[in-house]
């Protein structure tokens, strides 16, 4: 479709997009790029100038437009709050206007200040007595309220600090998991988008596709230099967050609970370094093996050891980010106990990074040659 | 003697408490002049300006009649509106309704179009008809701006109001011109305190309605 403005502006040029069901499409570009009219034109707040927006087959034009935006949840940047309205009711907005019941719309509402995680003794407060985190979620359990099967955010989470804005997107995801929304996601975030999106749509100034691909796809074959430029410099790194770190082979020798005696500390001399644990396991810091006398290691004169991963749930990139972070050079990985299950050094996790990018070469030449 | 003394004559002489020319009708005619007058201008003023605020379009326009509205003199468009309708009720309310109609109609329509366009636009991405966009996310946000211009309005023709009795009309003005006539001082100074001590009262029930009819989540602070 292409929406060209009165004065001859062009916002979005010949787009096409399939939008995938029960996904999270993630519409990302610099600003001007045309996706916040995109979004807009999938509920018909901006009609477009030719073309047709088909949602499961039919023609969004062939029913009556409030009728299609009730059955589409929309968030927007800042929340978009009824200041004068307390919390629940604000929440119970759309089941008001299908008509349901005062007391059965507030019952959904409540249900929908659990699912996003607000507590529910903010029901009856207002808008302003709200943080702009909590406020967002307000927004999203608005949207959801009457259940609708597509969800529209535009810029939903801009306008809010990074911490707030991760604990928000951990949210979306996890929610997602739940509920399977088809959900279109307007950012000028790139990160946001890689984080979110199921496939990520890349346009550029002028209301043109640039990409459309998942996020793994996008970071290891962007289509052109507009693409790559956007991705920014560190995308092979920002790529290694789609590879799993569980098949790492993990190193259990170079452990050494803080006890250790001496013959033990002999026997594992051959490491370049040792990683200390505390009594339960939990690693404490690195020692190059002769500063170690038995019976007296100091915490304190022991080496960083960075940020250890979950080998299960943590992919390739956090590995990496922990041994880069140790000045041992080498990856502390940990139960969810946070005791200390083995070690890895950079150059095993290079060799896993190598495995990784030819597995998915194979499987990318077995896809051109079906 | 002084205004003091004058008033304090006027309000202990037990003749002005009852019959025709009693404080409490005269106090009840004023009322009711200025409650008619400013029902009328609300009735003309607050649709326009909620549409043209909703809208967007039109301010231009308003300002213009708004100016003109304020430029007239409330007392000539009286004696006007008198040699060409001639006696009754309606050179009364012309000038008091003229007079109301520039601050209810400005303030509405500003009130309207500087609520925060965000609710606004997820009301409509929401579905909600444009009408319920007016009155139930635009109206109670704009809510203490338009009362304010109709608090601004009402004192104006509780003043104003009392120029009906230059035609030959009751009200408070009664005391006021009739005792300029007969020059009793007392008589103007307790017209003139019961018109003031109305206007102070009239302030009183619009703060009475915003506190009752404001959303506390509109009102925060203000």
């Amino acid at each position: 479709m292409t929406k060209r403005y009165p004065d001859g502006t062009v916002a979005v040029d010949r787009l096409s997009l399939e939008i995938p069901d029960r996904a999270i499409t993630v519409l990302v570009g610099p600003s001007g790029c045309g996706k916040t009219t995109t979004l807009r034109m999938i509920n018909r707040m901006v009609e477009p100038t030719e073309g047709t927006i088909l949602l499961d087959g039919q023609d969004v034009r062939r029913q009556p437009v409030n009728t299609l935006r009730r059955s589409m949840g929309y968030v927007i940047q800042n929340a978009g709050l009824f200041q004068h309205r307390t919390i629940i009711d604000n929440i119970a907005t759309v089941p008001r206007l299908l008509g349901w019941t005062k007391q059965k719309a507030r019952a959904r509402a409540a249900e929908l200040m659990e699912r996003v995680g607000l507590d529910s003794a903010l029901a009856k407060r207002y808008p302003y007595q709200l943080s702009g985190g909590q406020q967002q979620r307000v927004g999203v359990a608005r949207a959801l309220a009457a259940d609708p099967p597509v969800l529209l955010m535009d810029e939903p989470f801009s306008a809010v600090d990074p911490v707030v804005r991760k604990g928000l997107q951990d949210e979306l995801l996890r929610i997602q998991d739940e509920l399977g929304k088809t959900i279109v996601f307007v950012t000028h975030d790139i990160d946001e988008a890689i984080k979110l999106g199921t496939k990520v749509a890349v346009l550029r100034t002028g209301g043109r596709l640039a990409q459309f691909a998942p996020p793994a796809e996008l970071l290891s074959a962007p289509a052109d230099a507009f693409v790559e430029d956007f991705l920014g410099a560190d995308r092979g790194i920002r790529r290694l967050s789609f590879f799993p770190s569980a098949d790492l082979e993990l190193q259990t020798a170079p452990i050494v609970p803080i006890d250790a005696d001496a013959a033990k500390l002999a026997s594992r001399a051959t490491a370049p370094y040792l990683l200390v644990t505390d009594l339960d396991g939990r690693p404490l810091g690195w020692s190059e093996p002769d500063r170690l006398t038995a019976g007296a290691i100091d915490p304190e004169q022991l080496l960083d050891f960075g940020r250890p991963f979950l080998p299960g749930t943590d992919s390739l990139r956090t590995a990496l980010d922990g041994a880069v972070l140790s000045p041992a050079g080498w990856a502390v990985a940990v139960d969810g106990e946070g005791r200390a299950v083995g070690v890895v050094s950079q150059q095993v996790i290079g060799e896993a990074i190598r495995a990784a990018h030819s597995r998915v070469a194979e499987q990318a030449e077995v896809k051109a040659g079906r | 003697m002084n205004v003091l003394d004058f008033a304090r004559a006027f309000f202990s002489d037990s003749a002005h408490w009852h019959g025709y020319d009693g404080i409490p009708t005269r106090f009840a005619e004023h009322i009711r002049y200025s409650l008619e007058a400013l029902l009328i201008a609300a009735v003309i003023a607050l649709p326009v300006g909620l549409l043209t605020g909703h809208t967007g379009r039109g301010g231009n326009a308003l300002a213009l009649i708004a100016t003109a509205g304020r430029a007239l003199p409330s007392f000539g468009l009286l004696v006007l509106m008198f040699t060409w309708i001639g006696f009754g009720m309606l050179p009364v309310m012309i000038p008091l309704v003229v007079l109301a109609v520039p601050p209810i109609l400005v303030t509405t329509y500003e009130a309207v179009r500087s609520v925060d366009p965000s609710p606004v636009d997820a009301a409509r991405g929401m579905g909600m008809p444009e009408a319920r966009v007016l009155l139930q996310v635009e109206v109670p946000v704009a809510l203490p701006l338009i009362l304010g211009g109709l608090r601004t309005a009402a004192i104006q023709i509780v003043s104003t109001a009392t120029i009906a009795a230059y035609i030959s009309f009751g009200g408070l003005g009664r005391y006021i011109i009739d005792g300029l006539y007969q020059k009793n001082y007392e008589k103007v100074v307790g017209g003139a305190t019961l018109v003031a001590g109305l206007a102070l009262a009239t302030l009183a029930v619009f703060w009475a309605v915003s506190r009752l009819t404001v959303s506390p989540g509109v009102r925060r602070g203000g």
